[in-house]
């Protein structure tokens, strides 16, 4: 490219931009796309790149819709008289129409028209001028995705249609990535003084683009003062990832703590608060997850609708099913825990096996509502994805819920009187039986409502409740039995913990490290993090 | 007469020692001296799976140990078992030697799939069987030593001790499920060759086998009885009943509890490594949580703190297994969820309960 051709070049642009509703060379925007279209009529290449240029250059639509028909191999030129039209294929013939008024010219034969080449170049050319078309458009979403595509790209060359720009643009999100992309184009080249400033002004900002930039002019220069001040800047760019990604890791580790938590809180009630192991709770889980498909089978219109009505009715189904196992095993074995663990294992087997026979061995797909899926991106470093964080947010309302219930109902306190002392309970006219069922159906109505948020996470089987059972033990066992607080820290801590460890040694081995830490930690505090005190913890 | 005495209150015993001294004779005999036209005939595939019954029916002695006569409920006696079974596996894959699809003399084949260049430290020793069936007793018995020194005199206890045994097992399952381990991952230890020179596939081995495991349990039996017997076992019922009464007495409840439990898992581990050649693969599967508490249940079944009644138990159970997962396999789970549940509930003191009520009633 000679300096001659590139500052013609810059010259039209410049003139284009600047003053973009103003007559060019005299004149209108019209005649602009005219010269454009008369300027394709020739073979040389020269001639088509100022043709785009002066296209690139128009505010007319219909300056778009040629160079997307040239880009796309649709522009011809008619053999007869010269006239450029866009062309259809429409079966050996073609429906063309003029280019520059789309008036409709008929359907000729192949033979009467002639594409109009297009090189690589051009076509570079043109994709960068479609792109800055959507620079002006009014449309705010349009000109967000395109100085985003610059940035992605770092396509510095944009820098100049964008610098005009900058200075109308009233929106902060694009005047911000506009700002990064003349900076970047800065960086590379502008003169040593808006190259500091730019330095000054990317320091700290974490797009990929800008670090590979910098990057980039680090190995290239050898000007220590700019070497070190690139440092700088790397460096404060460092920090920040360093800082997302711990924010992110954070992240991961909460939401797989909300599960955890929303796996055992159910458990903490039963085995917390009544003292009975539930086996069966995994598939209590399963149920609630087994209720969303198929109340989402039942309304696969609405799915999103389906999804929130599966919360109550998992509620409903799982605790019911926990009445029924409460009244029907458990209440003959209380004072037997071993016993207790056997026979409601045996009821998880039962009810294994009943989904098994009923919904086929295989995994069931639950769908996701639309308003799940998705991610809220906060910056190019940091994107939470939205149904991990609904999940965090559900476990802290049933978390809420379920400490409202316990504390401050007439059905809380009656179980905690009966879990602290049966006797004087029962002493005081608290119906015991009954209140031995109503807490077994909350908590396993609860596993049911994890359930349904697991069907949003894993896949829903038979097995579902297996792979939960055990972590469930081991938060409510860390947390300290009786404890619902306890659950809720242990929970996420685990979770956390596990994000943590897992980078560096693998999702099993973290696993298994937790695993054995709980082990060990039991050897330790033998009651958990936090312990019950005072009378009832002596029984 | 120290046999005899240990026998004197234990008609029970007696009766198990025998039936199971008739069987390991005629077994063997029906098996190697009748046509296979004959009715009589025992094939082959039924003497292994006579075989397969009664390591479990050790291993089920070891559990009733703990837990009828120590009150420790383990859910992770299943670790024990694989362990020992997987010490017995690494001797018989040693043995497999230039066999093996890659005809590597010293690599098994997974470690040369997995493109590794030499034995790792703890694969050394295994082609010697003195010292692999060593291992079979050395590793569960360690590993039950030192999870038990760390419970035991933290005084965990009930259902705590339970579920972290449970973890146990499952943190070894997850471990023994990566490649990495060397242990085979997923696929375990299989197409075991030969065992002391004598080809897995002949039936004399496979009868060679299931006469050891009839000894073996045999023994394993008499070997706790004596326990239960002793002082030691005394003293172990009255933790069983009243843990705190007998600390404060002067007996020292950890070193008990410790040398029991530890004394179950060498059993357990031998189990397993009766089990092994007979089924001829381990893998990560038997760690999992659910073999250890189908375990417990033979035990429920049979009947808590008799011995043999958890042995009975165990051949009961499996056989029902058998049964059921060849003709209906959909019912089997349901099956086996109702026998837990309905043991639990209606025969605390398992099968033999019934016939100890019989007895005292007539």
């Amino acid at each position: 490219m000679t300096i001659s051709r590139k500052f013609k070049r810059l010259l039209i642009l410049l003139a284009l931009i600047l003053i973009p509703a103003a007559p060019i060379y005299g004149m209108t925007p019209d005649q602009n796309i005219e010269q454009a279209v008369e300027l394709l009529k020739t073979k040389r290449f020269e001639q088509k790149y100022q043709a785009i240029d002066l296209l690139a250059g128009s505010a007319e639509p219909q300056a778009q819709v040629i160079l997307k028909a040239l880009l796309e191999r649709r522009l011809y030129k008619l053999k007869k008289d010269q006239q450029i039209v866009i062309a259809e294929k429409q079966g050996k013939e073609y429906l063309i129409q003029h280019a520059v008024t789309e008036e409709p010219l008929g359907k000729v034969k192949k033979r009467a028209i002639k594409k109009i080449s297009v090189n690589n170049r051009m076509r570079t050319k043109i994709r960068g001028a479609l792109a800055s078309f959507d620079l002006k458009s009014p449309d705010r979403e349009k000109r967000l995705a395109a100085v985003k595509q610059i940035l992605d790209q770092a396509d510095i060359q944009k820098a100049e249609f964008v610098r005009p720009l900058l200075k109308e643009e009233q929106d902060a999100d694009i005047r911000e990535a506009m700002s990064i992309i003349i900076a970047l184009s800065d960086l590379t080249e502008g003169n040593p003084q808006q190259r500091n400033e730019a330095i000054d002004f990317l320091s700290g900002n974490i797009h990929p683009s800008v670090r590979n930039a910098l990057n980039r002019l680090q190995q290239q220069t050898e000007d220590e003062a700019l070497t070190s001040s690139i440092k700088l800047a790397l460096d404060s760019i460092d920090a920040k990832l360093q800082f997302y990604s711990v924010i992110e890791n954070l992240f991961f580790g909460l939401s797989l703590g909300s599960v955890l938590v929303l796996a055992a809180i159910g458990l903490a009630i039963t085995f917390g608060v009544m003292g009975v192991i539930n086996m069966a709770h995994g598939e209590l889980i399963m149920i609630g997850a087994y209720t969303t498909y198929v109340i989402q089978l039942l309304m696969p219109d609405s799915i999103g609708a389906a999804t929130l009505i599966a919360i109550p009715t998992a509620f409903l189904v799982s605790g019911l099913v926990g009445i029924a196992i409460e009244r029907g095993v458990i209440r003959f074995l209380y004072g037997r825990s071993l016993e207790t663990l056997l026979a409601t294992f045996g009821i998880s087997l039962i009810l294994q096996q009943t989904v098994r026979s009923i919904f086929s061995p295989l995994n069931r797909s639950v769908e996701t509502p639309s308003w799940m899926s998705g991610a809220w991106e906060i910056n190019s470093a940091l994107s939470l994805t939205l149904n991990r964080l609904y999940i965090i947010v559900f476990c802290l309302l049933v978390f809420a819920a379920l400490f409202f219930v316990l504390k401050k109902t007439a059905l809380g306190l009656q179980v905690r009187a009966v879990s602290q002392n049966r006797a004087m309970a029962r002493a005081m006219g608290v119906r015991s039986e009954w209140v031995d069922a109503m807490t077994f159906g909350l908590g396993s109505g609860v596993a049911g409502i994890a359930g349904v948020a697991l069907s949003q996470l894993t896949n829903v089987g038979p097995n579902l409740g297996q792979s939960y059972i055990i972590d469930s033990f081991m938060v409510v066992v860390f947390g300290g039995v009786g404890n619902l607080w306890g659950t809720l820290v242990s929970g996420m801590s685990l979770g956390v913990a596990n994000k943590f460890i897992e980078p560096w040694s693998g999702a099993v081995l973290a696993k298994i490290l937790v695993l054995v830490f709980i082990i060990l930690f039991i050897q330790k505090r033998p009651k958990g993090l936090f312990p019950q005190k005072g009378r009832a913890a002596e029984s | 007469m120290a046999l005899f005495n240990i026998f004197k209150a234990d008609r029970g015993g007696l009766i198990f020692l025998a039936l199971l001294l008739l069987v390991a004779i005629v077994v063997p005999i029906l098996n190697l001296l009748t046509e296979p036209t004959n009715p009589i005939h025992i094939s082959t595939y039924t003497v292994t799976l006579l075989g397969k019954y009664l390591a479990f029916a050790l291993l089920a002695v070891a559990v009733d140990l703990v837990w009828g006569y120590l009150g420790i409920l383990s859910l992770g006696h299943g670790a024990f078992f694989a362990l020992g079974g997987y010490a017995m596996g690494m001797y018989l894959m040693r043995q497999i030697g230039e066999r093996g699809v890659y005809g590597d003399p010293l690599l098994p084949d997974f470690m040369v799939f997995l493109n590794w260049d030499s034995l790792p430290w703890f694969w050394h020793g295994f082609d010697m069987f003195w010292f692999a069936m060593l291992m079979v007793m050395v590793i569960p018995g360690v590993l039950a030593f030192v999870f038990g020194w760390l419970a035991f005199r933290s005084r965990v206890t009930g259902v705590y001790l339970s579920i972290i045994t449970q973890a146990l097992t499952y943190a070894l399952m997850l471990a023994f499920f990566r490649n990495e381990m060397g242990f085979g991952g997923n696929n375990g230890l299989t197409d075991f060759k030969d065992i002391l020179g004598f080809s897995l596939q002949e039936d004399t081995t496979r009868i060679a086998l299931f006469v050891t495991s009839a000894l073996a349990l045999a023994l394993g039996y008499i070997a706790c009885r004596l326990i239960v017997t002793s002082r030691l076992g005394r003293v172990s019922v009255a933790i069983r009943d009243a843990e705190d009464r007998t600390r404060f007495t002067g007996y020292k409840v950890e070193h008990i509890k410790l040398a029991v439990f530890t004394f179950s898992a060498v059993l357990a581990g031998i189990a397993g490594a009766l089990y092994v050649p007979q089924v001829g693969i381990i893998n990560p599967g038997e760690f999992s949580p659910l073999n250890s508490i189908e375990i417990v249940i033979w035990v429920a079944v049979g009947g808590r703190a008799t011995l043999y009644g958890a042995a009975a138990g165990a051949l009961m159970v499996n056989y029902g297994k058998s049964y059921f997962t060849a003709a209906l396999p959909e019912v089997w789970l349901f099956a086996l969820g109702a026998l837990f549940v309905l043991v639990t509930i209606f025969l605390p003191k398992g099968v033999i309960g019934l016939f100890k009520a019989k007895d005292k009633a007539s």
